[in-house]
């Protein structure tokens, strides 16, 4: 229930997509969520290594996430965890996934954030949604 | 803020439960309901669908009046609105991200193409 997927098609192979994905060099060029600076990106590159990325936004804000990669399969799946390192009320892990399957014109990416709010959230998927429950559902595609 | 987030766990707290979640959607489809009139469907007891709606009184998503001796149980939209608000939030965030990242790597790709010459 609480997650979401988006799908991208992107011209370039996936190798390239892996690599901008999971090295330093690519991350800095596009993690943060707008114009600002990526300040720091770490990556240890391996199954339970770590990553840890600082941004700063246009508005000034820094904010920082980290987390451990759960699989990796270059050119194909990154499983990692997220969490943001915020001061406030540790707000629990969450779950990245990224799939990248070739296609003629290059890459297909999929991507889901899951369990955003809740670990629980696994174990209930079930039917009976209706009004806006349904449009929550239609809008975050549901987890496996 | 820290209120507002607290919030949202609440709401997402009692959104997990399937339960809930069609107590809820019963809701929907009426105007008000009775506690017996909810506990219906279920093959749960009494007790249990007050224990139920007790969380989601809680999280701030049904209302509950009392008349004589029948509760009447109101679907509140407002937190709904608010988690599918932080949703949506998350949805644009990452998704500026992505097309940062398809933009790069298409530029990766068609400089990896012209070295081959």
């Amino acid at each position: 229930m609480t997650s979401l997927t988006l799908v991208r098609r992107i011209k370039a192979r996936p190798a390239i997509v892996f690599d901008a994905i999971t090295t330093a060099e690519g991350i800095a060029q596009w993690w943060g969520p707008d114009e600002g600076p990526v300040l720091l990106a770490e990556t240890d590159v391996r199954v339970g290594g770590r990553y840890r990325v600082r941004f700063r936004k246009l508005d000034g804000t820094e904010h920082e996430s980290s987390g451990v990669y759960l699989e990796l399969v270059r050119p194909e799946r990154v499983v990692m965890s997220w969490r943001w390192a915020s001061g406030g009320a540790d707000p629990g892990e969450s779950r990245v996934e990224i799939a990248l399957r070739a296609i003629p014109e290059g890459t297909e990416l999929t991507f889901t954030h899951s369990q955003l709010h809740d670990e629980e959230s696994r174990r209930s998927h079930e039917g009976g949604w209706a009004g806006a429950l349904q449009k929550l559902e239609a809008r975050f595609a549901n987890q496996t | 803020m820290v209120k507002y987030q607290r919030q949202l766990d609440r709401t997402f707290a009692a959104l997990v439960d399937p339960t809930r979640r069609a107590i809820l959607a019963q809701l929907e489809r009426k105007e008000g309901a009775s506690v017996s009139e909810l506990a219906e469907p279920f093959r749960i007891k009494l007790p249990a669908v007050m224990k139920h709606l007790d969380v989601l009184a809680d999280a701030g998503l049904v209302t509950r009046s009392k008349a004589g001796r029948t509760v009447t149980v109101r679907l509140r939209a407002q937190p709904m609105r608010e988690a599918m608000e932080w949703l949506r939030r998350y949805e644009r965030f990452w998704s500026s991200r992505l097309d940062r990242l398809g933009r790069y790597a298409e530029g990766k790709e068609a400089a990896a193409r012209s070295e081959k010459g």
